[in-house]
Protein backbone atom coordinates (compact mmCIF):
# COMPACT_ATOMS: atom_id res chain seq x y z
CA UNK A 1 0.00 0.00 0.00
CA UNK A 2 1.17 3.64 -1.14
CA UNK A 3 -0.41 6.91 0.10
CA UNK A 4 -1.58 8.30 -2.79
CA UNK A 5 -0.21 11.80 -1.33
CA UNK A 6 2.86 10.31 -1.98
CA UNK A 7 2.27 10.35 -6.05
CA UNK A 8 1.22 13.68 -5.78
CA UNK A 9 4.06 14.69 -3.69
CA UNK A 10 6.37 13.13 -6.49
CA UNK A 11 4.31 14.64 -9.07
CA UNK A 12 4.76 18.15 -7.35
CA UNK A 13 8.73 17.30 -7.62
CA UNK A 14 8.26 16.71 -11.33
CA UNK A 15 6.59 19.68 -11.99
CA UNK A 16 9.12 22.00 -9.72
CA UNK A 17 12.01 20.44 -11.78
CA UNK A 18 10.17 21.40 -14.83
CA UNK A 19 9.41 24.98 -14.04
CA UNK A 20 12.86 25.21 -12.73
CA UNK A 21 14.20 24.19 -15.95
CA UNK A 22 11.64 25.85 -17.90
CA UNK A 23 13.85 29.19 -16.54
CA UNK A 24 17.20 28.59 -16.68
CA UNK A 25 17.89 26.59 -20.29
CA UNK A 26 18.87 28.66 -23.00
CA UNK A 27 18.07 26.11 -25.51
CA UNK A 28 15.01 26.46 -27.20
CA UNK A 29 14.56 22.80 -27.75
CA UNK A 30 15.22 22.35 -23.82
CA UNK A 31 12.62 24.44 -22.90
CA UNK A 32 10.44 22.50 -24.91
CA UNK A 33 11.68 19.47 -23.24
CA UNK A 34 10.57 20.87 -19.92
CA UNK A 35 7.05 22.13 -20.81
CA UNK A 36 6.84 18.11 -21.83
CA UNK A 37 8.19 17.12 -18.29
CA UNK A 38 5.83 19.31 -16.82
CA UNK A 39 2.55 18.18 -18.93
CA UNK A 40 3.97 14.49 -17.87
CA UNK A 41 3.74 15.23 -14.23
CA UNK A 42 0.15 17.16 -14.49
CA UNK A 43 -0.35 13.40 -15.74
CA UNK A 44 0.48 11.39 -13.03
CA UNK A 45 -1.65 13.68 -10.49
CA UNK A 46 -5.12 13.28 -13.00
CA UNK A 47 -4.24 9.37 -12.62
CA UNK A 48 -3.45 9.92 -8.81
CA UNK A 49 -6.72 11.46 -8.66
CA UNK A 50 -8.99 8.93 -10.55
CA UNK A 51 -7.90 6.35 -8.00
CA UNK A 52 -9.09 8.21 -5.06
CA UNK A 53 -12.62 9.37 -6.65
CA UNK A 54 -13.41 5.47 -7.74
CA UNK A 55 -12.11 5.00 -3.56
CA UNK A 56 -14.29 7.97 -2.84
CA UNK A 57 -17.41 6.69 -4.73
CA UNK A 58 -16.95 3.10 -4.50
CA UNK A 59 -17.00 2.46 -8.36
CA UNK A 60 -14.85 2.65 -10.98
CA UNK A 61 -14.01 6.26 -12.17
CA UNK A 62 -12.85 7.05 -15.73
CA UNK A 63 -13.17 10.63 -16.21
CA UNK A 64 -9.56 11.77 -15.05
CA UNK A 65 -7.86 9.06 -17.24
CA UNK A 66 -9.89 10.28 -20.27
CA UNK A 67 -8.33 13.94 -19.14
CA UNK A 68 -4.83 12.14 -19.58
CA UNK A 69 -5.72 10.56 -23.05
CA UNK A 70 -6.96 13.90 -24.68
CA UNK A 71 -3.02 15.87 -23.02
CA UNK A 72 -1.63 13.15 -24.87
CA UNK A 73 -3.42 13.51 -27.93
CA UNK A 74 -2.75 17.44 -27.69
CA UNK A 75 0.85 17.17 -26.52
CA UNK A 76 1.36 15.01 -29.38
CA UNK A 77 -0.02 17.64 -31.66
CA UNK A 78 1.74 20.50 -30.16
CA UNK A 79 5.28 19.01 -30.02
CA UNK A 80 4.70 18.12 -34.15
CA UNK A 81 4.04 21.95 -34.75
CA UNK A 82 6.45 22.74 -31.92
CA UNK A 83 9.20 21.19 -33.63
CA UNK A 84 8.14 22.61 -37.16
CA UNK A 85 8.49 26.13 -35.56
CA UNK A 86 11.73 25.66 -34.21
CA UNK A 87 13.33 24.39 -37.54
CA UNK A 88 11.75 27.17 -39.08
CA UNK A 89 13.93 29.48 -36.70
CA UNK A 90 16.26 27.91 -36.89
CA UNK A 91 16.90 28.45 -40.43
CA UNK A 92 15.80 32.16 -40.27
CA UNK A 93 18.04 32.89 -37.65
CA UNK A 94 20.89 30.34 -37.31
CA UNK A 95 20.47 29.66 -33.48
CA UNK A 96 18.65 27.82 -31.20
CA UNK A 97 19.51 30.50 -28.11
CA UNK A 98 16.36 32.01 -26.89
CA UNK A 99 18.52 34.97 -26.25
CA UNK A 100 19.13 35.78 -29.44
CA UNK A 101 15.98 35.11 -31.05
CA UNK A 102 14.69 38.44 -29.38
CA UNK A 103 13.40 40.84 -32.09
CA UNK A 104 9.85 41.09 -30.35
CA UNK A 105 11.66 42.15 -27.23
CA UNK A 106 10.94 45.73 -26.17
CA UNK B 1 5.80 -4.66 -2.76
CA UNK B 2 3.96 -1.80 -4.45
CA UNK B 3 5.76 0.48 -1.94
CA UNK B 4 9.15 -1.11 -3.63
CA UNK B 5 8.31 -0.77 -7.07
CA UNK B 6 6.94 3.00 -6.25
CA UNK B 7 10.11 4.28 -4.18
CA UNK B 8 12.32 2.05 -7.70
CA UNK B 9 10.68 4.04 -10.41
CA UNK B 10 9.79 7.45 -8.52
CA UNK B 11 13.45 7.91 -7.84
CA UNK B 12 14.16 6.87 -11.49
CA UNK B 13 11.42 9.47 -12.65
CA UNK B 14 13.32 12.43 -10.58
CA UNK B 15 17.02 11.43 -11.09
CA UNK B 16 16.10 11.40 -15.04
CA UNK B 17 14.39 14.62 -14.21
CA UNK B 18 17.19 16.16 -12.63
CA UNK B 19 20.04 14.92 -15.24
CA UNK B 20 17.03 16.75 -18.28
CA UNK B 21 17.68 20.00 -15.66
CA UNK B 22 21.81 19.41 -15.28
CA UNK B 23 22.77 17.91 -18.47
CA UNK B 24 24.52 20.67 -21.01
CA UNK B 25 24.49 18.41 -24.21
CA UNK B 26 20.53 18.67 -25.70
CA UNK B 27 20.77 14.69 -26.66
CA UNK B 28 21.17 13.60 -22.65
CA UNK B 29 18.62 15.89 -21.85
CA UNK B 30 16.12 14.13 -24.67
CA UNK B 31 17.43 10.86 -23.35
CA UNK B 32 17.27 10.99 -19.99
CA UNK B 33 13.32 12.85 -20.80
CA UNK B 34 12.66 9.13 -22.20
CA UNK B 35 13.92 7.62 -18.62
CA UNK B 36 11.26 9.57 -17.10
CA UNK B 37 8.11 9.03 -19.24
CA UNK B 38 8.96 5.23 -18.89
CA UNK B 39 9.06 4.92 -15.65
CA UNK B 40 5.57 7.55 -15.62
CA UNK B 41 4.13 4.31 -17.05
CA UNK B 42 5.41 2.34 -14.57
CA UNK B 43 3.61 4.68 -12.27
CA UNK B 44 0.30 4.25 -14.11
CA UNK B 45 0.04 0.49 -14.24
CA UNK B 46 0.54 0.58 -10.17
CA UNK B 47 -2.18 3.17 -9.94
CA UNK B 48 -4.46 0.60 -12.51
CA UNK B 49 -4.43 2.63 -15.70
CA UNK B 50 -3.19 0.09 -18.05
CA UNK B 51 -4.53 1.62 -21.62
CA UNK B 52 -2.73 5.16 -20.15
CA UNK B 53 0.51 3.29 -19.29
CA UNK B 54 0.55 1.83 -23.04
CA UNK B 55 -0.41 5.12 -24.63
CA UNK B 56 2.22 6.35 -22.28
CA UNK B 57 5.15 4.00 -23.71
CA UNK B 58 3.92 4.49 -27.26
CA UNK B 59 3.16 8.01 -27.94
CA UNK B 60 5.51 9.76 -25.40
CA UNK B 61 8.59 7.79 -25.46
CA UNK B 62 8.04 6.28 -28.20
CA UNK B 63 6.72 8.97 -31.11
CA UNK B 64 7.13 12.26 -29.37
CA UNK B 65 10.74 11.44 -27.75
CA UNK B 66 11.39 10.39 -31.15
CA UNK B 67 10.79 13.46 -33.24
CA UNK B 68 12.80 15.32 -30.97
CA UNK B 69 15.70 13.03 -31.14
CA UNK B 70 15.00 13.46 -34.58
CA UNK B 71 14.97 17.13 -34.59
CA UNK B 72 18.29 17.64 -32.46
CA UNK B 73 19.88 15.29 -34.73
CA UNK B 74 18.68 17.32 -37.56
CA UNK B 75 19.83 20.32 -37.00
CA UNK B 76 22.73 19.27 -35.27
CA UNK B 77 22.38 20.69 -31.81
CA UNK B 78 25.48 20.50 -29.97
CA UNK B 79 26.50 21.80 -26.48
CA UNK B 80 24.19 24.14 -25.16
CA UNK B 81 26.16 27.53 -24.72
CA UNK B 82 25.73 29.37 -21.33
CA UNK B 83 24.66 32.82 -21.98
CA UNK B 84 24.42 35.87 -19.04
CA UNK B 85 21.82 37.21 -20.21
CA UNK B 86 19.71 35.13 -17.83
CA UNK B 87 20.39 36.56 -14.44
CA UNK B 88 16.77 37.36 -13.83
CA UNK B 89 16.03 33.56 -14.10
CA UNK B 90 18.08 32.36 -11.60
CA UNK B 91 17.55 34.58 -9.08
CA UNK B 92 13.60 33.85 -9.66
CA UNK B 93 14.02 30.63 -10.90
CA UNK B 94 15.86 28.13 -8.29
CA UNK B 95 13.82 30.38 -5.40
CA UNK B 96 10.45 30.33 -6.96
CA UNK B 97 10.60 26.28 -8.09
CA UNK B 98 11.87 25.57 -4.62
CA UNK B 99 8.78 27.39 -2.85
CA UNK B 100 6.20 26.17 -5.64
CA UNK B 101 7.82 22.42 -4.70
CA UNK B 102 7.90 23.29 -0.65
CA UNK B 103 4.26 24.40 -0.68
CA UNK B 104 2.71 21.61 -2.88
CA UNK B 105 4.51 18.80 -0.82
CA UNK B 106 3.82 20.67 2.62
CA UNK B 107 0.15 21.02 1.22
CA UNK B 108 -0.43 16.92 0.15
CA UNK B 109 1.51 15.75 3.07
CA UNK B 110 -0.54 17.41 5.66
CA UNK B 111 -3.55 15.85 4.18
CA UNK B 112 -1.88 12.54 3.45
CA UNK B 113 -4.94 10.65 5.69
CA UNK B 114 -7.70 11.87 3.26
CA UNK B 115 -6.15 11.57 0.19
CA UNK B 116 -5.98 7.44 1.23
CA UNK B 117 -3.97 4.25 0.37
CA UNK B 118 -3.77 2.71 -3.11
CA UNK B 119 -3.47 -0.69 -3.06
CA UNK B 120 -2.33 -2.74 -5.92
CA UNK B 121 -4.78 -4.18 -8.20
CA UNK B 122 -8.36 -2.54 -6.89
CA UNK B 123 -9.81 -0.40 -9.36
CA UNK B 124 -8.20 -1.28 -12.55
CA UNK B 125 -9.33 0.56 -15.68
CA UNK B 126 -9.08 -1.74 -18.29
CA UNK B 127 -8.98 -0.31 -22.00
CA UNK B 128 -12.90 -1.47 -22.17
CA UNK B 129 -14.20 0.12 -19.85
CA UNK B 130 -12.12 3.82 -21.01
CA UNK B 131 -13.36 3.29 -24.22
CA UNK B 132 -16.54 2.72 -23.14
CA UNK B 133 -16.72 6.33 -22.40
CA UNK B 134 -15.06 7.46 -25.19
CA UNK B 135 -17.04 6.29 -27.47
CA UNK B 136 -20.23 6.83 -26.51
CA UNK B 137 -20.58 10.25 -23.99
CA UNK B 138 -17.40 11.73 -25.35
CA UNK B 139 -17.60 10.79 -28.83
CA UNK B 140 -18.01 14.13 -30.33
CA UNK B 141 -14.56 15.61 -28.69
CA UNK B 142 -12.67 12.07 -29.57
CA UNK B 143 -14.11 12.96 -33.35
CA UNK B 144 -12.84 17.02 -32.87
CA UNK B 145 -9.54 15.73 -32.02
CA UNK B 146 -8.50 13.72 -35.03
CA UNK B 147 -9.37 17.23 -36.86
CA UNK B 148 -7.14 18.51 -34.68
CA UNK B 149 -3.92 16.29 -35.45
CA UNK B 150 -4.90 16.78 -39.18
CA UNK B 151 -4.71 20.26 -38.83
CA UNK B 152 -1.44 19.96 -36.59
CA UNK B 153 -0.32 17.74 -39.54
CA UNK B 154 -0.86 20.11 -41.93
CA UNK B 155 0.84 22.83 -39.90
CA UNK B 156 3.64 20.95 -39.38
CA UNK B 157 4.43 20.55 -43.01
CA UNK B 158 3.73 23.62 -43.52
CA UNK B 159 6.00 25.49 -41.20
CA UNK B 160 9.05 22.69 -41.52
CA UNK B 161 8.51 22.78 -45.54
CA UNK B 162 11.74 24.80 -47.26
CA UNK B 163 10.84 27.63 -48.51
CA UNK B 164 11.43 28.05 -52.36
Amino acid sequence: MVPIAYYLVLSAILFSIGVAAFLIKRNIISIFMSIELMLNAVNLTFVAFTRRWSQITGHLQVSGQIFVFFVMVVAAAEAAVGLAIIIAIFRARNTLNVDQVDLMKL
Amino acid sequence: MHLTLFIIFGALCVAGALNLLLQRHLINSALSLIVVMSSLAVLYLLLGAEFLAAAQVIVYSGAIMVLFTFVIMLLNAGREERTHGSKMAYIAGFPGAAILLALLTFIFLSHRDSFGQARLGEYLVTTGDLSQVLFTKLLLPFEVTSVLILIAILGAVALARKEH
